[in-house]
């Protein structure tokens, strides 16, 4: 068995965990179902809250990650339980047996056409903040008018929402939010820009300042109100209503465009793989850890850790820092085989 | 008594350490869904009775909490039960304002 360690999902966790497990002397196989490394992070143009390339930084661990063995478009189809590991099929024929494996595959962002209130795939000015990355990235998007007057971003669309059977905090999407609307702005610095919020959940390092940033320097107005529904005008502009719940009263408002904050869900597409592996759900839906506080890289079986945002939404930095903890905890753990 | 030309005016502070709460602590058992409004006002946003009546789940919950009247509001609701398919923490409105009309006649 040579103390094989598979990867499996070669977003940002799975590349950095490969990345620490290569500087700890192994040589981890890693498993990506897509045709590129990079997952979710690898589609973003800019991160917060240094609008620092997001391409640039799966690109420079691409780079650092030659070393491991890489499977790409490639799935885990069976799993069976080893006395002391794993062995995995993969969709290539492959068979692997492995002491160790760590589950880095991530989340799906929530499907936002299933709000149908807000007329995601109906509408033709309503667009998601992912569709607005790729066209920050360069993609051509015939929703997105060539001047826009007005602007706004739906904040909590599919998360803590019961209807969507999605009750947590995505978390990333406040911060995501400010920055697409500080981009928004330097893009078309006329347009007004709102953004309608239930609870502003800026709680990382240097957020609050991007907050303060997006109403001094970029007149983002914000609006504390859930957008209830969205219309079509005869001329082809959008109608937003909601309260102004600060002002007490109904609001309602023309836009040109609307950027819905599409949520973090779990990874459904993965669930065939944590049954066969016998990995359990927390009540929010996401990968149980063994333990919240304590133990969150560690799952309930022997041998299976978890990184990122397969055990619920997380930051860039928190992903990575739960990679290189994933890797220590794997490394630490071959040693008691 | 001197007259100084001023006169005492009603406080507009809600004095929460007087605030009865009996009665929503009797609704809370009835419709615990009482319990976890976040405020967000959808239920506000969809209403075909508050453009022009004022009627408001949201600030109902809200003036129960906080010793306010609430019945104005209500006589406005026709129970069409729009706010119940918005709200994101999944309370069933209509049974929580019926439930208000019971306990706070
Ligand atoms: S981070 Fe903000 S927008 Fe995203 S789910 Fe949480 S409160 Fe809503
Ligand atoms: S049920 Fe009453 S409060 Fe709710 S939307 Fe209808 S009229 Fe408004
Ligand atoms: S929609 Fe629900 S959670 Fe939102 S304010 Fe109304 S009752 Fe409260």
């Amino acid at each position: 068995m040579h103390d094989n360690i598979v990867i499996i999902g070669g977003g940002i966790a799975g590349m950095e965990a490969a990345k620490a497990l290569l500087a700890l002397g192994h040589t981890p196989i890693l498993i990506e179902s897509a045709p590129t490394l990079g997952g979710h992070v690898g589609r973003w143009h800019k991160l917060f809250p240094d609008l620092t390339s997001a391409r640039e930084l799966v690109a420079r661990l691409r780079s650092e990650i030659v070393g491991a063995n890489i499977f790409l478009g490639t799935q885990v189809i069976s799993m069976n339980r080893l006395a002391d590991g794993y062995s995995l099929k993969l969709s290539n024929g492959i068979v692997i047996n492995a002491s160790a494996l760590l589950i880095s595959t991530g989340f799906k962002l929530f499907e936002a056409d299933r709000k149908e209130e807000y007329g995601y795939g109906v509408y033709d000015r309503v667009i998601t903040n992912a569709d607005l990355e790729d066209w920050f990235s360069g993609a051509d998007d015939a929703r997105i008018p060539q001047q826009p007057q007005t602007v706004g971003f739906v904040h909590c669309v599919g998360s803590r929402d019961l209807k969507a059977c999605n009750g947590q905090c995505s978390k990333v999407c406040c911060a995501t939010a400010i920055k697409q609307a500080i981009e928004i702005k330097e893009r078309f610095p006329f347009a007004r820009v709102y953004c309608f919020y239930m609870d502003l959940r800026l709680f990382g390092k240097k957020y609050e300042d991007f907050y303060v940033n997006a109403q001094r320097d970029y007149a983002v107005q914000f609006i504390r109100g859930r957008v209830s529904e969205v219309s079509e005008t005869i001329d082809g502009h959008l109608q937003v209503k909601a309260e102004d719940t600060l002002s007490g009263k109904p609001l309602k408002m023309q836009l040109d465009l609307l950027v819905l904050m599409a949520g973090v869900v779990r990874n459904t597409a993965v669930q065939e793989l944590t049954s066969m592996a016998g990995l359990e759900t927390d009540s929010d839906g996401f990968l149980r850890s063994r333990d919240n506080e304590y133990a969150v890289v560690e799952s309930g079986q022997p041998g299976i850790f978890y990184a990122g945002a397969c055990t619920g939404p997380k930051t860039v930095p928190e992903t990575i820092a739960e990679a290189r903890s994933a890797a220590l905890s794997i490394h630490a753990y071959l040693k008691t085989l | 008594m001197t007259d100084f030309g001023f006169k005492l005016s009603k406080s507009s502070t809600i004095d929460l350490s007087r605030v009865e709460l009996d009665r929503f602590e009797e609704l809370c058992r009835q419709e615990p869904g009482a319990k976890v409004c976040i405020g967000c006002g959808s239920c506000t946003a969809s209403c075909p009775a508050g453009r022009l009546s004022g009627m408001s789940v949201r600030k109902v919950l809200l003036g129960l909490q906080r010793g306010q009247k609430v019945n104005d509001m209500l006589q406005c609701c026709m129970l069409c039960g729009k706010c119940t398919m918005v709200c994101p923490r999944g309370i069933n409105t209509r049974n929580l304002i019926l439930t208000i009309c019971r306990i706070y006649d």
